[in-house]
């Protein structure tokens, strides 16, 4: 909010005027308000490991953050160059491979890989949409300099928090709104509906009939498939209600099977069915694969997506984009080190506490080494994993992120943030929903983000032209 | 909608009716305890009985003392009966359905169950027991209130319905169940009308003592306390309402069906059967047999609606 020059930077202006005229007690009161709102709402996600019954609420920020429509302009037409690229190397792959073909990108990053899904080559997913949704992991090191952390290509999920974080804002301070003009996040269920509806499978006939599937009430994020589907106003949908019924993926309701033609899945692809994938899965369809190759289903996001979500694959995404757009990439890579690789591998080795390194396939913040922030020991610790298999590990420098305010007891304090926006991918357009979801590293100096972590989220404003 | 839905909006009411059914029992049962307290160890085993968690009950613990009850029938974990247990299987049902939900009636479910997790967190002093029942049974109307304001009148709504009054009309036969031998006309005979506080204890555990009062005035007999409970078409617990509500709900999903299923037909009968049954043909036959049958009946009834609706496959 606050510049070098310790003035207000510009698109915080209004919100400045308006909090330096509020007393801290009233915004306090309502901050704990907005507890109670999240837990009646039932707002609330699972952590592994722990009891099942154990709900958390993740901490929700009063404050927003708040983008320029410019800064946004400059954003979002980064991210929709680079989901483009996302889709055409995913067709490219799981077809005549050119870009392998072309030695942009290294074979054995693909034919090594486990997300990359075999059953999926030769496939023509309707509509040629591979990444119907995608959660863009964004940071900012400085004005209008965004990197991208993680695509996100495979099942992005928290944009039930974006619209409940916004929902909550509007009741808590509704002055707000009609003194600082915000654009709205509210017509995303709306536009995922019909995004969805856009890739209906050659089989469909008349209106598609879309279900969100999840894994079932213990899934961590199960409070967003509910959410999501209900906004739609579509099924939601576990493995055990599905059965293939002629050459269909069928729903059983009370009057009988009745087919869908468009599953949101929120199942991994291993789990996604038992014939083809993991046989050992409770939570898919036997037989799914085989009806989505005969067209007779969509599922989104198709099979296979996950390679975009490798992080060795991440460090050719400037190629990539490149490749595919013939333009230069609009936003940043992180520089990444890919400890496969032996020189990058003895660099990182080297200056293993100035680093921050992750594994492949990793996700959530889980098995990764901070190096600033950790001690001798954790260093040391890792250091022999790391060893141990390098190849399932790449490294990063910390990026100097900026900041941005949060409330606390004592005021306004800086925190590091990440930002999440959402883009949906249909075969006439790509949207992305201005802003998005923004976690907060709580403690303070803190740059892990992640919820499952102790990381909190704020509501994400874009300013009005 | 999916069967998997039909079948947790149907979990989910019938839980929700069975929590509140279970405060009531705890709340006679206590008065007694409180007023003829030689008697309560007879009353604790019955309220046990009707609730279906005897066996449970024994097998963990020995002897009737209130306290240990009571904390058996509102705290326990393990005791699938207790209302902790019971309000959280209807709030992981509301979680399963919550697509089929307002939000009014699902955030009424959240925050019935996030208000008793708070107030059972720790053993419930006598002075507080009245208190924390009160609780229990307004969070119940707060759900009731929100589903009957907010709902559409359509299968959703229907499959609800169905399990409220399924689990009321066995809660109501099963209290019958096992005072069964109280209301017979024997007894009555023998000491001229029932002892006061008997029949009593049977109508506060329907929430019916003051309804029975408008009804009958002073007369308290066993065969009018039978009728009322079993006949009445006024009374909203009695078998015979419950058994028409039933048949009612079941016909509006056969019409927006349009399709017939085997249950809509035996609800229909069971309907029939009461409504033109009489309190002296139900003695001739047997209380006892009459109850017993009723019960085989209603649990039938219960599962041919899931067949029929494929709750599951």
């Amino acid at each position: 909010m606050i510049d070098g020059e310790n003035s207000v930077r510009g698109p915080y202006d209004d919100y400045h005027k308006w909090f330096e005229a509020e007393e801290l007690t009233r915004i306090a009161r309502k901050a704990e308000q907005s507890e109670a709102f999240f837990r009646r709402t039932g707002i609330t996600f699972n952590v592994y490991g722990e009891d099942a019954a154990d709900e958390r609420l993740i901490p929700f920020d009063v404050v927003p953050r708040i983008m320029s429509a410019r800064e946004w302009r400059k954003l979002s037409r980064g991210i929709e160059q680079r989901v483009s690229a996302l889709n055409a190397f995913l067709h490219d792959i799981y077809h005549r491979q050119e870009i392998l073909r072309a030695g942009r990108v290294p074979m054995s990053l693909v034919a090594n890989n486990d997300a990359f899904l075999t059953q999926m080559v030769g496939v023509d997913p309707p509509g040629g949409i591979y990444t119907h949704i995608v959660g863009t992991d964004i940071v900012r090191t400085g004005p209008d300099e965004f990197f991208v952390l993680e695509d996100n290509a495979r099942t992005p999920s928290g944009v039930s928090y974006m619209l409940e974080n916004r929902e909550t804002m509007l009741q808590m301070f509704p002055e707000l709104f009609s003194k600082i003009p915000v654009q709205q996040v509210s017509n995303y269920p709306v536009n995922l509906r019909r995004s969805l509806a856009a890739c209906a499978p050659p089989m469909c006939e008349g209106k598609p009939v879309i279900a969100v599937l999840t894994p079932g009430i213990h899934n961590s994020a199960y409070f967003e498939h509910s959410f999501l589907a209900d906004e739609m106003g579509v099924e939601l949908v576990e493995g055990h209600d599905l059965r293939v019924v002629d050459g269909r993926i069928a729903m059983r309701t009370t009057q009988g099977y009745k087919a869908i033609d468009v599953l949101y899945r929120r199942v991994d692809d291993e789990y996604l069915d038992p014939v083809n994938f993991n046989p050992d899965s409770m939570l898919g369809v036997p037989g799914i694969m085989d009806v989505y190759r005969a067209g007779g289903i969509t599922i989104a996001n198709a099979p296979g997506t996950g390679i975009a979500d490798d992080k060795a694959l991440y460090s050719y995404m400037p190629e990539i984009v490149e490749f595919y757009t013939g333009e230069k990439p609009l936003l940043q890579n992180v520089e990444t080190f890919r400890c496969s690789d032996e020189e990058h591998l003895k660099y990182v080795l080297d200056n293993l506490a100035e680093l921050v390194v992750k594994e492949v396939h990793g996700s959530g913040g889980y098995g990764m080494l901070v190096g600033p922030a950790a001690s001798k020991k954790e260093v040391e610790d890792f250091r022999t994993k790391l060893l141990a298999q390098p190849s399932n590990y790449i490294a990063q420098p910390t990026l100097a992120l900026s900041t941005v305010p949060i409330f606390t007891e004592k005021g306004l304090a800086p925190r590091h943030v990440d930002l999440r926006p959402f883009v949906l991918v249909s075969p006439d357009c790509i949207e992305i929903t201005p802003g998005g979801l923004t976690r907060v590293a709580m403690t303070e100096g803190s740059l892990v983000v992640n919820s499952s972590q102790g990381g909190g989220t704020k509501d994400t404003w874009v300013l009005e032209e | 909608m999916l069967g998997k839905t039909a079948g947790g909006l149907f979990w989910m009411f019938r839980y929700l009716e069975r929590s509140e059914n279970n405060a009531r029992l705890i709340d006679a049962g206590f008065r007694i305890a409180l007023t003829r307290s030689a008697n309560s160890s007879t009353e604790w085993k019955s309220v046990l009985t009707t609730s279906g968690s005897l066996a449970d009950y024994d097998a963990r613990h020995s002897g009737y003392r209130s306290d240990k009850v009571i904390d058996f029938l509102l705290r326990e974990t393990d005791n699938p009966s207790s209302v902790i247990s019971i309000m959280k299987a209807a709030r992981d049902n509301a979680r399963l359905v919550r697509t089929a939900l307002t939000r009014e009636v699902w955030e009424a479910t959240n925050e019935s169950w996030i208000t008793l997790k708070e107030l059972l967190a720790s053993p419930v002093p006598d002075q507080d027991l009245p208190d924390v029942l009160s609780v229990i049974r307004k969070q119940s109307a707060l759900v009731r209130g929100a589903t009957h304001g907010t709902m559409l009148r359509n299968d959703v709504f229907d499959f609800a319905r169905l399990g409220t009054f399924l689990e009321r009309a066995d809660n109501t036969a099963r209290i019958l169940d096992v005072k069964y031998y109280l209301l017979l006309p024997s007894i009555a005979k023998i000491g001229s009308s029932l002892d006061n506080f008997q029949w009593e204890t049977i109508l506060r555990s329907v929430s019916a003592h003051r309804a029975y009062r408008w009804l009958n005035g002073s007369e308290v007999s066993s065969s009018k306390i039978s009728e009322f409970l079993i006949l009445h078409h006024q009374m909203p617990r009695s078998l015979a309402f419950c058994a028409g509500k039933i048949a009612q709900n079941l016909g509006n999903i056969q019409e927006e069906y349009a399709v017939e299923h085997p249950s809509c037909e035996v609800a229909n009968a069971l309907f029939e059967r009461l409504k033109n049954a009489t309190i002296d043909e139900i003695f001739e036959e047997g209380l006892h047999e009459f109850i017993e049958k009723f019960l085989a009946d209603n649990t039938a009834l219960s599962t041919q609606i899931q067949t029929d609706y494929r709750f599951s496959e």
